[in-house]
């Protein structure tokens, strides 16, 4: 869905937990996720705090939507810039 | 009496008896003997006896690949050492037919073995499992159907697959019904190649059947689309595939292999609620979603987002299906609608969201 959509010509970002699957299906702005059953959820933080891990995260999907690629990239939790090959 | 061949064999905690999803997370466990498709396989092959399976959970897998991949050679180390009677002669894992978590834990699990152990293992999958593109080269992988109807077949294939590998025999992709690693093997042919090209030509001039002797792969590809120039006045668009739907779900979109994706109304909603919404979703325990739907589809973030200015407009709909087990062609026909309902409204940027 991600790729056709793209091939529209809407930049999406892909937000999941699998980030391996997201890469070999292809994928191009890719952010990695919290976990596979609540990827933007943090059951046991507190309600306040998992709405911030949350916020933080749309942030960064957002952010990912406005960052310029060449090829497929990992938008890492830790920020690093990593250039991932195709696969 | 035929030779034993002592086996080590992996299933997931759904196929290794444990649980579904609830289990998801089980660290890997250690069992005597065989357990669900094993004992099918022992009745199937006398010849093979599964000395010990190893049980892991899917996300236990998937979410840390690494160190889960560490523990588990830690925890099968002794059963390699054996030796005598005793010595593991093969490992085997799976089927996973077209599941992509426990796709990825076979595959993971099958290459960690071999390079550590120097034993042979070989999976077994659906050829479009996710997983497959990762590990085809690495791992022999036996082709499987696309569900747990094909065991029965996918168990007999991947065995025998795997009992002359340890034989040494020979291995060819169409003839053993694996996945082929893409190696081309140099042979003397009595044919020289320009005859057998022009046969090829021929045959197909002729409208009739012909082979290729060297399938090109193919990469479905997409060049990334250009970002969005100015994130605070574009208008943004929500799609999941995690089953995020109204409560009742309306469309009835299935818990697996999802034939349809839903249109649901965003207008007016701050944040999903259990009172709400719920997941459609059947391949992940659904108890953190339902209890807040928000955890897979952000809404309550993105309109508070929305409200500070950190974009501009939230298209009115989301897009929802569920992506378990679900066809790469439905997928790419739901993109393709998806795609055209966005761009009719001008949508510049997509959040999607998957479990």
């Amino acid at each position: 869905m991600s790729k056709q959509i793209e091939r529209a010509g809407i930049p999406v970002v892909h937000a999941c937990s699998i980030v391996p699957i997201s890469k070999t299906v292809g994928a191009n702005r890719i952010l990695p996720t919290i976990a596979i059953p609540h990827p933007f959820g943090a059951p046991n933080k507190s309600p306040e705090e998992e709405k911030k891990m949350r916020k933080e995260l749309v942030k960064k999907a957002l952010k990912a939507l406005a960052t310029p690629i060449d090829e497929q990239r990992v938008f890492s939790s830790e920020q690093k810039k990593r250039n991932l090959d195709c696969l | 009496m035929a030779h034993k061949y002592r086996v080590l064999y992996c299933l997931n905690q759904f196929f290794g008896g444990l649980g579904g999803e609830d289990k998801a997370y089980q660290p890997p466990q250690l069992h005597n003997g065989a357990r669900g498709p094993g004992m099918l396989l022992e009745k199937l092959f006398p010849e093979i006896e599964i000395a010990a399976t190893l049980v892991v959970g899917d996300n236990y897998l998937s979410e840390k690949t690494e160190e889960a991949l560490r523990e588990i050679l830690a925890l099968l180390t002794p059963c390699f050492a054996a030796a005598g009677e005793e010595k593991i002669h093969l490992l085997l894992a799976g089927p996973a037919f077209n599941a992509g978590r426990y796709g990825l834990a076979c595959g993971a699990i099958c290459q960690a073995v071999q390079e550590g152990f120097a034993i042979p293992a070989v999976t077994a999958m659906y050829p479009q499992n996710p997983a497959v593109a990762e590990y085809r080269k690495a791992v022999l992988i036996a082709k499987a159907g696309k569900d747990v109807m094909g065991m029965e077949e996918a168990l007999r294939t991947m065995a025998a697959l795997a009992l002359k590998q340890l034989n040494g025999e020979e291995l060819l992709p169409d003839q053993d019904n694996y996945i082929s690693h893409g190696q081309r093997k140099n042979y003397f042919t009595k044919k020289p190649g320009a005859h057998r090209a022009l046969d090829m030509l021929l045959q197909k001039l002729a409208g009739k059947e012909f082979h290729t002797e060297y399938i090109m792969p193919v990469f479905d590809r997409v060049q990334p689309a250009p970002p969005v120039r100015d994130i605070a006045s574009a208008r943004l668009a929500l799609v999941t595939s995690g089953g995020i739907v109204p409560r009742g779900n309306p469309d009835r979109i299935e818990a697996a292999s999802a034939s349809r994706f839903g249109i649901y109304p965003l207008k007016g909603l701050s944040a999903f609620s259990s009172a709400t919404h719920q997941t459609a979703h059947g391949g992940y325990d659904p108890t953190f979603a339902n209890d807040d739907p928000n955890r897979v589809l952000p809404l309550d973030a993105v309109r508070e987002l929305q409200s500070e200015g950190a974009f501009g407009s939230l298209h009115e709909f989301y897009y929802a299906t569920v992506g378990n087990g679900t066809s790469v062609a439905n997928a790419k026909k739901y993109g393709d609608e998806i795609a055209k309902l966005l761009l009719a409204d001008g949508v510049q940027a997509v959040i999607l969201t998957s479990t």
